[in-house]
Parts: C-alpha cells; sequence; structure tokens
C-alpha cells in the first residue's frame, strides 16, 4: 500500500511544501515562466476518463486517500472493542460523510441483515410488541440533522497537550442527517404506562451497551433511526437501525437498537455506572452527565492541517455545537486568548448540529495562537481548561468541552499545546 | 359532556396507558421471547434467576473464562480491565476503577458478566457460573472470604464499597452558572506562554497508509485479479481442495480466538501469537511471541502444527499441554474443531 503523508510531522510538511512546489515565504504570486499544465496538453484533457459502469457504488478519488478515519492504539486492548477518529481537520461543511465518521463498538461491528432485524418493546406498556425492520418503515418518519460526539471526545486532553492533530483531540464526532421514527411514536403504539419513568434500551451485538433514559427524553427527540444522510446506516454504525439521542453522549445511541423497556427505575448498567460516569477531584463521580455542553475547535489550520501557503489571505475555519442548543456565536483568538474576533457562522447555528464557522484573515506570518470559543442559545460560554480543571479535577476522562490551543508557527507549522 | 364520560378522561388523565393514534403495526411479543431478550438486572436484583455459586468454583471458571484478558486475580492482562484492587484511589493523581473500588451495584457486574461476557462467547454462561464468577471477583477485591456462596438469595446483603460514591449531574449548578455572559473580548489576559507540548510527549501515531483505502488504479486491480484467479486453478490441481463452506464456519468458530489472536495481512502479536500459516508449522515458532515453558518444552520434543495435533490441542488446550498461557476452556463439537483447522489451513502466510 502507498505511504500517504498528510504534514503531520515536520519531514511531511516540509516534503508538501516541495511537492506543490509553493514557496512558504511567497508573497503575491508570480510566473517566471509558463505553467506546463496550461501550455501543455495534458492527457486528461485529450483521452477520456472512466465510464458510468466504472463505479457503481463510488468511493473517493484516490488523491483523497488520506482523509480515513484513524485509530490511536495505545488507548484500548485491541481493535474490537476501541475506538477510531473523523478526520475533521480535512473536512468542511458539517455533514460527515459515513465513510470517514468515527467508530466505537465495544464488540465489534456486527453483519445484521434487515430481514434478520427485530426491536421489542416492553415492560411498562400495554401492548408488548415486537416490529420488524419493514413495520418501521411504514410508520410516519421524520429528518433532522445531529451531531454524536462520544463522551469521551478529547478525554486524553485532561492532564495536559497530548495528541497532536484536530482528528485525535477532537475527532470522536460526526454529523449526520438521519431519518427514522420518533420514539414516542413506538411508546405510543405500545401503550406505555405514565408510571414509568424510564426507558432502557440495548443492542443486538454481544456487549448489549444497555443504557437507561429519561421518559421525558425518549418522548421528546429521540428518533429510531435507519437512514444516516440519505442512505441505509452503514454497518459500523449500526446498520440496519440505531437510536438517536439528541445533544447526549454518543455512548446512548445505541447501535443495533433491539429492545425498549419501559420501568420505573434505571437499569444501572455497565455503561452508566463503570463508565461514562466523572469522577471528580475529591473521589466522588458524576452519573447521568449526559448533555454534551457547548463545544469548538479549529479545524484548520491545525497539526494535520498546517498553512502551506505562506502569509496573506488565510482561512481559519472550525465546528461548534452544543448538546444543549444551537450555537449563537463563536469567537476566536490568535493569541492564546489575550483578543477576540467573532468568526462568521456558515449558517445560523442549528439545535444540537455541528455548525460551521470563518475567519477570513490576513495572516502576517507571525506565530499565533489558535483558540475558539463556542457560546449556545443557553448563554452558556465555552470554559477554559483551567475553568473546567477548577471544577473537576484531572480525572473525569468524559465532557472536556475546553477551549483548544493550536501554536502555529511562522512557517505554518500548528502544535497541539497548552497555554497559561 | 356527559358523567360518565368526564370520569372516563379523568382515569385516561391519571392512569395508563396513554391514549394516542396508533397504526396497529407490530405483532405481540410472546412471553417466550421478551423471556430471551429481557435479561437486565436492576440493583434491588430484579431479574435475577435462581442459582447460586461459591467462591473456589468460581476461581476455576474465571481461569477458564475470564484469565486471558483479566489475569487469574482479575488483577487485568496489558490494557485489558482489571476488576480488582484500587481501594481507596479514586481521589488520588490515578485512580484505579475496579469493581471493588468503583462500581456502585453488584447486580451491574453479575448483569454485565451475565449478557456481555466472555468477549467474544457472550452470552454462553450458565446462571450458577454468572454466580461464582461474581463471587470469585467479590473475593479478588477482599470483599468477601473463600468460603462465601453468591445466589439471588445472597445477593442483596452485598454492598459494594463505593454504592455512595455517585451524585446526580448537577453540572447546571456548578458550571453553568459560572460560565455563562458576554464574554471578554480585549485585555482578556496579561501573558500568554506555552505551557505544555504535545510533540514533547510524541504519542500522536503514525499517520502512514495503514487506514487509507488503496489508491492503485482500476486496471491494475483488474489484473491482480486475473492472476489470483490462475493462481487459484494451479493451487486447485495440486493439493486437495479446501472446503469453502468449512472454511466459512471455521472462520464463524474463529470468533472466539479473535480476542487474543490476530490473523491476515498486518496481523500482530497480541496476548496470542498470530496464526497466519500455522497449520504445518513447528509449534512455539512464530517470532517475537513469548510462549509459555511448557509450550516450549513441546516444541522442543518436535511438535508440528497439523490438523490432527491443532484439533487435539483446541479440544483440551490445557490437558494437551499442561501449563499453556492460552486460557482457552476448548471446542466441544468436532464439527467446530474441523472447521476452526480447516480455516487456519486456509491463511496464507
Amino acid at each position: 500500500m502507498t505511504q500517504k503523508t498528510t504534514g503531520n510531522s515536520r519531514r511531511a510538511f516540509l516534503k508538501g511544501a516541495a511537492l506543490t512546489g509553493v514557496s512558504l515565504a511567497a508573497g503575491k504570486a508570480s510566473a517566471a515562466t509558463p505553467d506546463p499544465l496550461i501550455t501543455e496538453v495534458q492527457p486528461w484533457a485529450s483521452g477520456l476518463g472512466d465510464g458510468v459502469d466504472e463505479t457503481p457504488y463510488g468511493l473517493p478519488i484516490q488523491f483523497e486517500s488520506d482523509v480515513v478515519r484513524r485509530n490511536v492504539e495505545w488507548l484500548t486492548a485491541d481493535t474490537i472493542s476501541s475506538i477510531n477518529f473523523t478526520p475533521i481537520h480535512a473536512l468542511d461543511g458539517t455533514i460527515t460523510p459515513q465513510g470517514c465518521a468515527f467508530e466505537r463498538h465495544h464488540s465489534g461491528a456486527i453483519e445484521l441483515k434487515k430481514e434478520d432485524y427485530r426491536l421489542m418493546i416492553n415492560g411498562m406498556v400495554d401492548r408488548p410488541l415486537i416490529f420488524t425492520y419493514a413495520d418501521l418503515e411504514r410508520f410516519p418518519r421524520e429528518n433532522h440533522v445531529y451531531f454524536c460526539e462520544c463522551a469521551a471526545n478529547t478525554g486524553m486532553e485532561w492532564a495536559g497537550a497530548q495528541l497532536n492533530g484536530a482528528q485525535f483531540t477532537h475527532g470522536m464526532i460526526h454529523n449526520m442527517e438521519y431519518t427514522g421514527v420518533p420514539l414516542r411514536t413506538l411508546l405510543e403504539e405500545a401503550g406505555y404506562d405514565t408510571a414509568g419513568k424510564w426507558v432502557y434500551v440495548e443492542g443486538a451485538d454481544a456487549s448489549s451497551n444497555g443504557r437507561s433514559i429519561p421518559m421525558e427524553k425518549a418522548l421528546d427527540d429521540v428518533l429510531v433511526a435507519f437512514k444516516a444522510n440519505g442512505e441505509a446506516l452503514r454497518k459500523e454504525h449500526g446498520y440496519p437501525v440505531r437510536l438517536v439521542v439528541p445533544g447526549w453522549e454518543g455512548n446512548m445511541w445505541v447501535k443495533w437498537i433491539r429492545r425498549i423497556e419501559v420501568s420505573d427505575a434505571p437499569v444501572e448498567s455497565r455503561e452508566e455506572t463503570s463508565k461514562y460516569t466523572d469522577t471528580l477531584e475529591d473521589g466522588t463521580s458524576r452519573k447521568w452527565t449526559w448533555e454534551m455542553d457547548a463545544k469548538s475547535v479549529v479545524t484548520s489550520p491545525s497539526p494535520q492541517s498546517p498553512i502551506m501557503h505562506g502569509k496573506g489571505p488565510l482561512v481559519i475555519t472550525g465546528l461548534a455545537w452544543s448538546g444543549r442548543g444551537a450555537i449563537t456565536r463563536v469567537d476566536v483568538s490568535k493569541d492564546g486568548g489575550k483578543t477576540w474576533e467573532t468568526a462568521r457562522l456558515a449558517k445560523p447555528g442549528e439545535k444540537m448540529a455541528l455548525t460551521r464557522f470563518y475567519l477570513d484573515t490576513d495572516w502576517d506570518g507571525e506565530e499565533m495562537m489558535l483558540q475558539s470559543r463556542a457560546m449556545d442559545d443557553t448563554g452558556y460560554v465555552q470554559p477554559t481548561k483551567s475553568q473546567l480543571r477548577e471544577v473537576r479535577g484531572l480525572n473525569s476522562i468524559y465532557h472536556n468541552n475546553c477551549i483548544q490551543t493550536w501554536l502555529v508557527r511562522s512557517s505554518g507549522e500548528a502544535e497541539n499545546v497548552e497555554v497559561s | 359532556m356527559s358523567k360518565f364520560l368526564k370520569v372516563a378522561t379523568a382515569l385516561a388523565l391519571i392512569s395508563s396507558p396513554i391514549a394516542a393514534e396508533t397504526f396497529g403495526l407490530g405483532r405481540a411479543a410472546l412471553p417466550e421471547e421478551i423471556a430471551a431478550w429481557d435479561k437486565d438486572v436492576r440493583p434491588d436484583g430484579t431479574g435475577l434467576p435462581v442459582g447460586s455459586g461459591d467462591v473456589l468454583t468460581g476461581e476455576e471458571v474465571f481461569a477458564d473464562q475470564c484469565a486471558v484478558c483479566h489475569g487469574d486475580f482479575a488483577e487485568g492482562v496489558g490494557n485489558w480491565p482489571k476488576l480488582a484492587g484500587g481501594a481507596g484511589t479514586l481521589a488520588d493523581d490515578d485512580p484505579l476503577k475496579t469493581v471493588g473500588s468503583y462500581w456502585p451495584y453488584l447486580s451491574t457486574t453479575w448483569d454485565y458478566v451475565n449478557r456481555s461476557m466472555p468477549f467474544g462467547n457472550a452470552q454462553t454462561l450458565e446462571p450458577d457460573e454468572v454466580y461464582a464468577i461474581v463471587a470469585y471477583i467479590l473475593y479478588s477485591n477482599d470483599l468477601v472470604d473463600d468460603e462465601f456462596v453468591l445466589s439471588n438469595e445472597t445477593f442483596e446483603d452485598v454492598v459494594l464499597p463505593n454504592h455512595d460514591g455517585f451524585i446526580v449531574d448537577d453540572r447546571i449548578e456548578t458550571e453553568h452558572s459560572k460560565w455563562i455572559g458576554e464574554p471578554c473580548m480585549e485585555n482578556c489576559k496579561e501573558d500568554v506562554k506555552v505551557t505544555m507540548r504535545a510533540m514533547v510527549l510524541d504519542v500522536t501515531p503514525d499517520e502512514g497508509g495503514d487506514d487509507a483505502t488503496s489508491a492503485e488504479p482500476e486496471a491494475v486491480e483488474e489484473t491482480e485479479v486475473v492472476e489470483e484467479a490462475k493462481g487459484e486453478e494451479i493451487a486447485a490441481e495440486e493439493v486437495v481442495a479446501i472446503d469453502p463452506e468449512l472454511v466459512a464456519a471455521g472462520e464463524k468458530v474463529f470468533k472466539k480466538c479473535k480476542a487474543c489472536h490476530q490473523v491476515g495481512e498486518g496481523a500482530k502479536n497480541k496476548t496470542g501469537p498470530i496464526l497466519n500459516g500455522i497449520v504445518g508449522k513447528a509449534a512455539g515458532s512464530v517470532e517475537g511471541f513469548k510462549y509459555s515453558k511448557a509450550l516450549v518444552a513441546k516444541a522442543d520434543e518436535g511438535l508440528v502444527w497439523t490438523d490432527e495435533t491443532l484439533a487435539e490441542f483446541l479440544a483440551k488446550p490445557k490437558s494437551y499441554i499442561k501449563g499453556t498461557k492460552m486460557s482457552f476452556a476448548g471446542l466441544r463439537k468436532e464439527k467446530d474443531l474441523a472447521a476452526i483447522t480447516a480455516y487456519l489451513a486456509s491463511l496464507g502466510n
């Protein structure tokens, strides 16, 4: 397999610069000799390309083969109960293509046919029911764009700057347009008991990954989804059916969902007691920390996406999101938080969905300490790492929504750092 | 509205079920079906089946089913979870979170072992085995003595040390109340210094093409396919044909082995050695893997892995090689043994 370089290391960075033929100190571009790409007839301008039968289902062109999910091997004992990361440093807009959207499995990505799929609703209901996949497609359905963020996103950064790349520090997130049936519709179909304050949801895979969700949320906006970005869910995201729990930690978005039980108390399963609980400095731990608080990150420039063009016009861009509502504003600082400028939102923020921001700027070629700071419609302002540490200490693991700093050098290279 | 209707409306508001539009979709779940899937266990023991298991039985079952990842004493192997120890460390710099030190409810342990373990072979344990394993985990954490018997009746007597160690999410009061309002835009700090750098730590994975999709042009791929097809024909003439169905069945059986053994391109030694080309290979010869003394001794005697020796080993690993590190209990079914050897034989080097 061909080795790809993406500018993570200094060597790769310099090689990339050489390949693109760009002088790092360049100001306004000028050409001494005519460009053969223009003056000479190129093969693609003369010969023929692929026919329409070439790729019945297309993948990105070969030149984009470094825009892929990546794993951090030392994080987990093996790759089956593990996680990988979305290449957010290389994407733009807000919708994450399924093929590079992060995966988290507890017992591996299983293959479950639609024909073999069953969904049970039981517990405190009038009519315990079994639905097939075909049954689900007969209920009125809805479309919504939501982000799904693992509670452990940025979890490796609690103790200090660790991983050098937005993909690794912030890539446990994706944002898709889901098609599905509101969970409320299915609960009503079964005739849920109003004394049932919780639903317990579990998956069909070996991990089962059960979670308890308060009935109020279940009736509000939870979706039983079977399509993402217009097509069937991918195997790794729970094909054929997964739960979508808007704004809440990804672990609750149970994949291959097979059972929904209405009950009067939470199960206190492994995933909601021993994991996905946040230990504070005094040793007590918070549980039921479901909402993902407002957060943002500059995706470019960033360690994997250095500035290759020298000083002059520069697009600083990134993503912002909040599990409690819509993003209303993102500020960007170039000096590590001394002064801030308000960035332009590509579109007004939408509830529990990624928002893209841009700061179109003129880079003077000097070192920058790039930060972004999100605000949501509750008025909440994304905190600094030290603000978070003051409340939580260093051992929370989960729900790290601190302001991230990239040190961008005059060469254009960027590094994950912490600042005072 | 008649008096009768008023009463009916009032009742509907108070009691279940919610009267809403229904679609008449789905079918009634049968009691057997609900029993097969509704297995979760609550902190008060709701959902526990009748059964029991003692610490000593648990030690044996644990050694067979769990120790390969969690260690003989539940101390954890490599990066796999530690289940014992860590008492009193939760406020330390690096807390050790185990069943004994962290988990608030015993029901969680029982439920998780019952439904999701062993890794790669979940939902195969009998209730008594689960009781025994959980009893052993309690023993490993010094929470019970070696004569303890865990059953659906003794279950509620056990209260885990960190039972009261949790609070319900209080971020709204402790965080949101502080971090709200118009943020600072200018002169927010006097001075800014870099205090820590990721490059110094150097734990970022190399971004080589490991995960990259193949960038080979289509035409080249086609040529390769043609060549492979030719190769297969030749192979088929030379050796006894491999039964693809048996190989496929073996691949499924291999799921039990996957937690420890890797195969295929890019395979690495994990808890167990790589198994590419294992059939026909001398025992103990995978480079870079540290074998048990027992296996090395067998290898010195000249053991070679053939269909027969592998089947014999995999039927009862601990009888075939006393002292092997492989704590897999063994395959009981003849057809599974035939399938797994066929699958292993189908793997190239």
